[in-house]
């Protein structure tokens, strides 16, 4: 395990993590970070840091999240489309996490109301592996797996 | 300047569906060169999608997105005219905002 790594996870303040990256050379001064961007949560590997970041509890797996759109089997791991939408009333935000990409968050949408909690896109996957929707409503968070089998990965080259 | 978005708002029923193809490398950062020298993170940060002056969307992406974004989503309300607006920032700090008509 590296230590510099649970170090960063441990700051928890954005601000302290950006500085002490920027310090450690991973960061090149002039690399502007947009405003608004959880840092601390695109570098996580598994669920619960994830979950952590995000500043949710546990996650508990709901019917009225599903799929749309969305392959059983992917031919090209560079494109793959990726649909959620949520039937929970009060939906908050979407996630879209890849269990197996080398940093698992891919996307979070932020549904403001008025705005129809269904969003598609498109993802790479570096290999086969279960992708999960969490949805945020009223608070607390809600889940959904779905197996992707990839036959070409799409990260690293 | 980064090429322009393709965008597309469609009246739905009593919603707008928006469709949005945004031209960006979307590099992980992790890819390697001929060279075997890592290609540096560049990718789209935030992408934000207004009307009528309202953010309707507001989106973190990660590296995970794939080259050439896609992006679709509804929200309520909308009318023939009336415009629709999308702005991405990208981890070097370059931005774009495009705009469509619904029709």
């Amino acid at each position: 395990m590296n230590p510099r790594r649970r170090n960063l996870l441990q700051t928890g303040s954005g601000m302290t993590l950006l500085t002490m990256l920027a310090a450690a050379g991973w960061l090149q001064p002039g690399m502007a970070l947009a405003e608004g961007w959880n840092a601390a949560a695109f570098d996580t590997k598994s669920m619960d840091e994830t979950m952590k970041a995000l500043g949710g509890g546990t996650p508990v797996p709901s019917k009225g999240v599903t799929f749309v759109q969305t392959p059983d089997i992917a031919e090209n791991g560079a494109v793959v489309p990726v649909g959620v939408v949520s039937a929970i009333p009060n939906t908050q935000s979407i996630a879209i996490l890849i269990e197996k990409n080398p940093n698992m968050l891919a996307a979070v949408f932020d549904i403001p109301p008025g705005t129809e909690p269904s969003i598609t896109t498109r993802v790479k996957m570096g290999q086969s592996s279960n992708i999960y929707a969490l949805v945020k409503a009223d608070g607390k968070y809600y889940f959904a797996a779905k197996e992707i089998k990839v036959t070409l990965g799409g990260c690293g080259g | 300047m980064a090429d322009p978005m393709r965008i597309r708002a469609n009246v739905v029923g009593d919603s707008t569906e928006v469709k949005v193809l945004m031209n960006h490398e979307m590099e992980t950062g992790l890819r390697k060169d001929a060279q075997g020298k890592n290609v540096p993170a560049w990718f789209i940060q935030n992408v934000t999608a207004t009307y009528n002056g309202k953010t309707v969307l507001s989106a973190q992406w990660g590296p995970a997105v794939a080259k050439n974004p896609f992006l679709s989503f509804k929200f309520k309300g909308g009318a023939k005219g009336e415009k629709v607006q999308i702005t991405w920032t990208d981890n070097r700090g370059d931005k774009r905002t495009d705009e469509a008509t619904i029709s």
